[in-house]
């Protein structure tokens, strides 16, 4: 990769650090609490198993943060750690949803 | 992929998991909900790859073929039986990815926005630090549980003394670790913070006993929510802060409602030692007699009932009796038997552990309830069969304020005309009280394995 792309690469990300300002993060993840509040009080109590495993599947979209660190051509301590993180993310991701998938499927009705 | 369009495609992502969650408001629902949630996951990973400073795709694609693959494995391969375990193992993953993110950066900063080492900005050394404290905590915590869950270490609560004293201690250091890698990026310093949350995990769930995992497994499930949001702030990515608040609260609600069918704070589970100062009050037992009786009974009693009641607790997930349950309730239906089941909040080991072992025994959802729905019906029924549950029908609970379960809201069986309690010996349950109702008129206890008593009634019933 060329020096001066990987610049216009590092001032994109950093200008969209800059933009969101820490406050408005804040108010992003105040909403975001009152939408988890209001939507999780709705799921039925027979269903607090397949939540669990759900929530626990959609908590590893922390590989995003993984593959941004993995995602580099320089082998360094980063990308490493990059990439161990890919992977426990990936066995969350498909071991929460698939798991989750079995249990709801044996959720039937009478007859 | 363009700053905006990145943006707008996080945004759709985000809503997709609240579907997700939205869906499991109803079975009926829910199988949907979790494809939306896989859909979700797919843009997320697509936005990512696609943004400009991932360019190297040979370990990215690796990493996930390895992990997809020993996830896909484990998810097929396990026994519903043991999804209590394998949901803590799950969160000890997330909390351990997150400390490796938030390592990542520290290293790297460049590649996230954050400026070059040694200039990272306060502000996110100190996101950063939380994120990567709540990750480490939820490892060890994890793995803790995982370990009691599976029969690795004792169920038993493991006390000793300056137990609290030692964890606050170590809290208030943490907090000192903070603010001193927050004011000078030292690597030393966020080491210290790494080990020190480690052990906090391990200490934190250690004392804490087997039948209060529902709530320490709820627990565990929102700090691995939250070390997600810790990482979103340091990153500024709003698609891990708004996933994070939402799996953060909803194990929050989980943990609320598991302490509320306690009737026990949450601070009061989270210092443990409940349950570990058994035999105090079971001195009167010893001269009591009890009616006992055996499978046929059982059987004659609810052949010629209307209105049968089941009420399974751990014991059952133990023995594994729930096959044997629905075939014995499908003999009894057809002898125009009415038959129901009652799920106390806290039966089991995690939030809705019953309602799972039964859908997997094919047991309809329809015929299952909770606590509030059914608990009026307990006085117009002739049988209730209580399998492997103990302290959730302890009438006790309301009438005695000296036992340790006093207040708890307890399923109301000894109003139905005959009780039937299978249980393996004379042994109190977990709060280490004798239940009341083992020695009343109306109670007839089935001495024996739970699966193995259900199946005697199944051939008794043929």
């Amino acid at each position: 990769m060329e020096p001066a792309k990987l610049g216009n690469a590092i001032e994109a990300a950093g200008a969209s650090a800059a933009g969101d300002s820490l406050v408005a993060l804040f108010t992003v993840f105040v909403l975001a609490v009152f939408v988890g509040y209001y939507v999780v009080w709705n799921v039925t109590a027979a269903l607090h198993s397949p939540l669990m495993s759900v929530t626990n599947a959609i908590s590893s979209v922390i590989i995003v943060g993984a593959l941004i660190a993995a995602g580099p051509t320089d082998v360094n301590f980063s990308k490493v750690m990059g990439f161990v993180a890919v992977v426990l993310a990936s066995i969350n991701i498909f071991g929460g949803f698939i798991v989750s998938q079995r249990m709801l499927q044996m959720f039937r009705k009478k007859g | 992929m363009s700053e905006e369009l990145t943006g707008l495609a996080y945004l759709i992502a985000a809503i997709c998991f609240i579907l997700a969650l939205r869906g499991l408001s109803s079975p009926v629902t829910a199988r949907q909900g979790n494809a939306t949630g896989v859909i979700g996951m797919v843009i997320a990973i697509g936005t990512t790859l696609a943004s400009p400073g991932v360019l190297d795709y040979g370990w990215i694609a690796g990493g996930i073929l390895i992990g997809g693959a020993i996830g896909t494995v484990i998810a097929l391969k396990i026994q519903m039986t043991a999804l209590p375990q394998l949901v803590a193992a799950f969160h000890s993953l997330v909390g351990l990815a997150a400390v490796f993110v938030a390592t990542a950066a520290l290293y790297a900063p460049g590649a996230y926005g954050l400026g070059a080492v040694g200039a990272i900005p306060t502000a996110s050394l100190v996101e950063m630090s939380l994120g990567t404290a709540i990750g480490a905590v939820t490892f060890t915590g994890s793995i803790v549980a995982f370990a009691k869950l599976q029969g690795l270490v004792s169920g038993a609560p493991l006390v000793f003394t300056g137990q609290h004293p030692l964890n606050a201690l170590l809290g208030i250091a943490a907090i000192g670790l903070v603010v001193w890698f927050s004011t000078s990026e030292s690597y030393t310093a966020y080491w210290a913070i790494v080990a020190l949350s480690l052990a906090l995990g391990f200490l934190l769930i250690l004392p804490i006993g087997g039948a209060d995992m529902p709530v320490v497994v709820s627990m565990l499930n929102s700090y691995s929510g939250w070390a997600a949001c810790g990482i979103g702030f340091t990153l500024g990515n709003t698609l891990l802060i708004i996933t994070g608040a939402l799996v953060g609260s909803s194990g929050a609600i989980l943990s609320y409602i598991m302490c509320k069918g306690m009737n026990r704070s949450f601070f009061n589970v989270i210092l443990g030692g409940f349950g570990a100062e058994e035999g105090a009050v079971s001195a009167a037992a010893g001269d009591r007699s009890v009616r006992q009786g055996g499978a046929e009974d059982a059987a004659f009693i609810m052949q010629n009932a209307g209105k049968v009641i089941i009420v399974p607790g751990y014991g059952m997930a133990v023995a594994q009796a729930q096959h044997a349950l629905r075939e014995m309730s499908d003999l009894l239906k057809g002898e125009g038997v009415k038959v129901s089941y009652a799920i106390h909040p806290v039966a089991g080991r995690m939030p809705g552990h019953m309602n799972v072992l039964l859908a997997e025994a094919n047991v309809p959802y329809d015929e299952v309830f909770e606590l509030e729905e059914i608990n009026h019906e307990f006085a117009t029924a002739d049988v209730v069969y209580v399998i492997g549950a103990n302290d959730v029908t302890n009438p006790a609970a309301k009438t005695d304020p000296t036992s340790p379960i006093y207040g708890m809201p307890i399923l109301d069986v000894e109003k139905a005309q005959t009780v039937l309690f299978v249980k393996r010996g004379m042994s109190s349950g977990y709060a280490g009280v004798d239940n009341e109702l083992f020695f009343r008129d109306n109670t007839m206890m089935l001495f024996g394995d739970a699966k193995k008593m259900t199946e005697e009634i199944l051939q008794a019933l043929d």
